[in-house]
């Protein structure tokens, strides 16, 4: 292995680190300012211009809090939890292709970390892991409430887990690849998936909701049955990680929808713009155009949580196993058997 | 290189494995468990099965294995609870150990270690090939399985409902 790509891989990884990072606490200063708006209030106006340096107040906040661990069963399950939940969340940008490769200086640097040719599994996986964060730090708090909480997202992620894969292989079923570079390419300039399969984007969507645990299938911290949720017991940074988690997981799956359904880094007039801006550019307009659908997804996310009441347990139950489970497999038979038509004729 | 890494972590999974057995908290247990279908999961990157890698990580690690801590914590396993082994169940136990250990003994003295497993073909474990490997050759075995799946799904579903009639 050449030190060259280690050095280009770690750039590009620390830059990815960064960008979620700054995402993820800009995030929250855009909740409470979405929040605010849609409710007709002001939000945080207190910090610097409109508010904006709110982030760091909390982050300072956060740190300086005092460290509070119960006496719990495990102590180290106790701060492995959070830690796991924020792993679990940064590790699945890496298989998301950034942007078309760019040229700089006569190189060609691929703005993706690792083209696996399974990176939808990978991504479906480390989904999957996220639920761990969650689990351990509800059972290592020791305190029922957590554990009430803990079992409800084990279950939540159990159920929508499957018709976010079932929703999946209509996709795949088109694409007739894992590779998430090879499926965003196929989507050049106008095609994208979502034109094909808007039940099965519409599956996907509410799944990821579910997956990252947001309103309104936010059941795992239900302040009014369940006081905090997992992190009733947590306080200072370790609080700021399940929080800081469940922005970044965000920030991803609204990655992952724009990649798989809404065409990721292409966008119509694209060739116009790549004959015209050369190598270097055109590739970083494209970045900027997912970066773009990104932010609209996370707005979409906080306009919902705004705006959609929490669902009750059997109704999440219910809309999982009865009307979600049934719509995707109906959309696989359809996707199917529209593509053997197709190739028939 | 690649040997290197094999034996790390294949001394990792027998390290986890033995974990499993001796912790005494099940949920601990569990959580060794999820670790040893880790290291699984990198042995089978080693062997270039990458969908077998990944549907490891998703189907054991990512959902059987949740279901398995779920049910854990409800059943809130702790030493009061557990039940007291009769010594007879000891004694049947320990002969049970000391058959097995014989068995492996025997079996380890008749492997050789200079035969190595060469894969025939070194892609296999892509999902491409795997798939005409599954579809092609192997439909029927595939089918049956799938079938033998559907079955005990119905069947788990059929035991629930008659609890929920008689209750």
């Amino acid at each position: 292995m050449d030190s060259a790509f280690v050095i280009e891989k770690f750039i590009l990884v620390a830059v990815i680190f960064g960008i979620s990072l700054v995402i993820a606490m800009y995030s929250t200063y855009a909740e409470r300012k979405v929040a605010a708006y849609l409710q007709d209030r002001l939000g945080p106006d207190r910090a610097g211009p409109f508010g904006i340096l709110q982030p760091l107040a909390d982050g300072v906040k956060m740190f300086m809090k005092e460290e509070i661990i119960p006496t719990t069963s495990n102590r180290f399950l106790f701060v492995a939890g959070p830690g796991l939940a924020l792993l679990c969340a940064c590790i699945g940008t890496a298989v998301i292709p950034w942007g078309s490769p760019i040229e700089i200086g006569g190189k060609t640097i691929p703005l993706q970390v690792s083209d696996i040719n399974v990176g939808v599994l990978y991504i479906f996986g480390v989904v999957s892991l996220g639920v761990y964060g969650v689990m351990i730090g509800g059972w290592a708090s020791n305190n029922k409430y957590s554990l009430l909480s803990a079992i409800r997202a084990a279950s939540q992620n159990i159920s929508y887990e499957i018709a976010m894969g079932l929703s999946i292989i209509a996709l795949l079923l088109m694409t007739n690849t894992l590779s998430l570079k090879e499926i965003v390419d196929q989507q050049h300039g106008w095609r994208w998936n979502v034109l094909y399969q808007p039940l099965g984007f519409l599956i996907f969507m509410v799944c990821s909701f579910a997956e990252t645990n947001r309103a309104p299938f936010d059941l795992p911290e239900c302040e009014t049955e369940l006081i905090g949720g997992y992190h009733t017991e947590y306080s200072s940074m370790k609080l700021g990680f399940y929080l800081f988690a469940e922005y970044i997981n965000m920030f991803v799956s609204s990655a992952v929808m724009a990649a798989l359904y809404w065409g990721g880094y292409n966008y119509p007039g694209m060739d116009y713009v790549a004959a015209h801006l050369g190598p270097t550019w055109a590739p970083l307009i494209g970045t900027g155009v997912f970066f773009l659908k990104i932010v609209l997804f996370i707005f979409f996310f906080m306009w919902v949580r705004w705006t959609i009441p929490r669902f009750r347990y059997d109704q999440l139950m219910n809309l999982g196993w009865k009307g979600l489970i049934p719509l995707a497999i109906a959309n696989i038979i359809i996707t199917g058997v529209v593509i053997a038509i197709i190739e028939k004729f | 290189m690649s040997t290197q890494v094999f034996y790390f972590v294949a001394t990792l999974s027998i390290i986890f494995s033995l974990m499993v057995i001796f912790a005494k908290n099940p949920i601990h247990s569990v959580l060794y468990l999820i670790l040893t279908f880790f290291t699984f999961t990198v042995h089978y990157v080693l062997l270039n099965a990458q969908f077998l890698a990944v549907v490891n990580f998703i189907v054991y690690m990512g959902a059987i294995m949740v279901l398995f801590l779920f049910v854990l914590m409800l059943l809130n396993l702790n030493k009061d609870t557990e039940p007291s082994k009769s010594p007879l169940i000891k004694i049947v136990g320990v002969i049970a150990g000391c058959c097995l250990v014989v068995t492996l003994i025997g079996s380890l003295k008749s492997a050789s270690i200079n035969s190595p497993l060469v894969l025939k073909n070194q892609g296999l474990g892509l999902v491409e090939n795997l798939g005409k490997e599954l579809f092609g050759p192997f439909l029927l075995p595939f089918e049956l399985s799938s079938l033998l799946l559907l079955a005990a799904m119905v069947g788990a579903v059929l035991l629930s409902k008659r609890d929920e009639v008689e209750a």
